[in-house]
């Protein structure tokens, strides 16, 4: 299943084998450290994924469990045609997309800020980091309790404030997570995953050659045509890297959806829809059919995402 | 030429600007841990509010009497525990990768990474069921051969990534000289290593620390981890705010010291070492 995900540059590079005429003995004892590490993963990653596919053409109900058997492409039906499955994966489309091409852009404008001299440097640097090492289920709780409560949350408590301040009465205290369900997800995620954006195309700015920026200076190119034609392009492989990362991490998100809206409002994406149909329908059959699904539309996503990381590879061998 | 001090300045002050609205709401759970439960709940704010250390108190145990230390203890075995063993499995695996002794070792090195691409989520009820058959539901040494699997990838891009700029020289003299592969791991290639070895530990730690979902649906009252506890703070009845912020922070703290502390190994970790 895995093989197949391999883009065609890797394997062109793998054929670049040592130069033989070691014996077949000191071969294996060379290959011997690689394999207790290759051994774990295939039994700890890749026996779930066959047993989950296994299963999923069973007819397995664990309140039910006499009834079980083959089940032929049964439960396949029943998911591709179940309404809450095809809204959890266009979930999942627009709350990966848009978390990511967010936070890559704001990561963009905060890079760019960063890499720029100036007093306390590192102390802001420090202070954008920090969403990304606060616990996952503890910002999500943050933000759903102490910022979005719609009676004493800071977001309405800070509304309040500024009408008062400004004389007037009746602040509006919208009630965010039942009025924007999504946008309040996508906001904790966003709010956690800038720090890792930025992180990644900050060190692709720092890395990129100062002579061609200088040259482009005295060449009269003005900031805009720099960022555009010298610093936009070098950035390129680092913009793929960060959103493809990040979309392998958002992709399996489930911290944010769990806690802030319990999958309700339209919020449900596909790992918190198999969690739910696997804790409290008990129907393997389907909990596998859906997982198999997933697994097949991350290799779609793995696959460009391995073709970026082999690009960035082949350049270190160049 | 401009001078450089006039135009950098009011993107210094942005910077800072915007690094303060960032920070905001991280300090906000800092300040409103350290607020008494009424003065956490008002509208609007109470900034300058008495501080109090009353919200730590009950999150280690006082008045309700259930201690935090199962819990941070479970999750502290689970992630060092994990982290050890992926680098037991890691270190030699990526050091027969850094040195290509293997025909078509980018594809062992890219099926390594494609593990990690494919959800864990879709592997949960095997895992589950096989945990319910062999007794194993609860035991906090089966979540740390799931963090292993799930952070032995990154371990090894990382660690290939460090290994492959130990000197080939050295580990050739090495060979020369009759050393065997320990001998060669732990007097040539540890010195030169440690601090990708350092690096990959932060990642793996840290990765391990926030995990939720694996944690919730496969352990209970004995095995049960941090994330797991700071759930159970949120109650339908009575203000909660400035407990579950001390929870927050005292959970979130190993976390944000380790990356703070390593900050430039968090950005080679977290692009699983392909950025330098």
């Amino acid at each position: 299943m895995t093989a197949r995900t391999i883009p065609a540059p890797a394997r062109r590079l793998a054929g670049a084998a040592p130069a033989g005429g070691a014996s077949r003995a000191a071969r294996w004892a060379r290959r011997a450290p690689l394999l207790p590490a290759l051994l774990f993963l295939i039994v700890v990653t890749q026996v779930p994924f066959a047993a989950t596919l296994v299963i999923s053409f069973l007819r397995w109900n664990a309140l039910d469990p006499t009834h079980r058997g083959f089940a032929g492409l049964d439960n396949y039906a029943t998911v591709v045609t179940d309404p809450n499955l095809r809204s959890a994966m266009l979930t999942t489309a627009v709350l990966t997309a848009s978390v990511v091409l967010v936070s890559l852009v704001l990561g963009l404008g905060v890079a760019l800020l960063l890499d720029r001299p100036f007093r306390g440097r590192p102390v802001v640097r420090t202070m954008f980091i920090a969403p990304f090492l606060i616990v996952p289920v503890a910002a999500a709780l943050l933000w759903k309790h102490v910022l979005y409560n719609p009676e004493y949350g800071l977001f309405n408590g800070v509304l309040t404030a500024v009408w008062h301040a400004f004389g007037g009465t009746r602040p509006p205290q919208p009630d965010w997570i039942s009025t924007m369900p999504k946008i309040a997800v996508e906001a904790a995620l966003i709010w956690q995953w800038t720090p890792f954006m930025m992180l990644i195309l900050l060190a692709g700015l720092q890395s990129r050659p100062t002579d061609a920026v200088e040259a482009a200076r005295i060449d009269g190119a003005s900031a805009w045509q720099i960022f555009r034609y010298v610093t936009l392009p070098h950035l390129r492989q680092y913009l793929e890297l960060a959103a493809l990362l990040g979309s392998i991490y958002i992709v399996q998100n489930f911290d944010a959806v769990f806690t802030i809206t319990s999958g309700g409002l339209g919020t449900a994406n596909l790992p918190y829809t198999i969690y739910q149909t696997f804790y409290q329908a008990h129907d393997y059959g389907q909990a596998s059919a859906s997982g198999v699904i997933v697994v097949a539309a991350s290799i779609v996503i793995a696959t460009f995402a391995l073709r970026v990381v082999s690009s960035l590879l082949r350049k270190e061998y160049q | 030429m401009r001078n450089p001090r006039r135009v950098w300045r009011p993107w210094g002050a942005v910077a800072w600007l915007a690094g303060v609205l960032f920070v905001l709401p991280a300090a906000w759970m800092v300040l409103t841990a350290l607020h008494s439960e009424p003065d956490a709940a008002t509208n609007p704010p109470s900034v300058a509010a008495p501080l109090t250390l009353q919200g730590y108190a009950e999150f280690f145990g006082a008045g309700t009497g259930v201690s935090p230390w199962p819990p941070l203890i479970n999750s502290a075995t689970a992630s060092v525990g994990s982290t050890v063993l992926v680098l037991l499995l890691a270190i030699p695996a990526a050091y027969a990768l850094a040195i290509k002794p293997v025909r078509k070792w980018t594809d062992v090195l890219f099926f390594f990474l494609s593990t990690k691409m494919l959800p864990m989520v879709a592997g949960l009820l095997p895992v589950y069921l096989f945990a319910q058959y062999t007794g194993l539901l609860d035991n906090i040494s089966l979540l740390a051969v799931l963090y292993t699997s799930m952070n032995l990838p990154i371990a090894v891009w990382l660690m290939r990534s460090f290994l492959a700029e130990v000197p080939k020289e050295i580990m050739e003299s090495a060979a020369l000289d009759g050393a065997g592969l320990l001998t060669t791991l732990r007097r040539v290639v540890a010195p030169v290593a440690a601090p990708g070895i350092a690096a990959t530990a932060l990642i793996c730690f840290i990765f391990s620390w926030n995990e939720l979902l694996f944690a919730r649906v496969l352990t209970g009252v004995v095995a049960g981890t941090a994330p797991v506890f700071l759930t159970g703070f949120v109650t339908s009845q009575g203000l909660f705010l400035a407990k579950v912020c001390a929870a927050a922070t005292v959970i979130s703290l190993p976390v944000l010291v380790a990356g703070f502390a390593a900050q430039d190994k968090l950005v080679q970790g977290l692009s699983l070492g392909a950025v330098k």
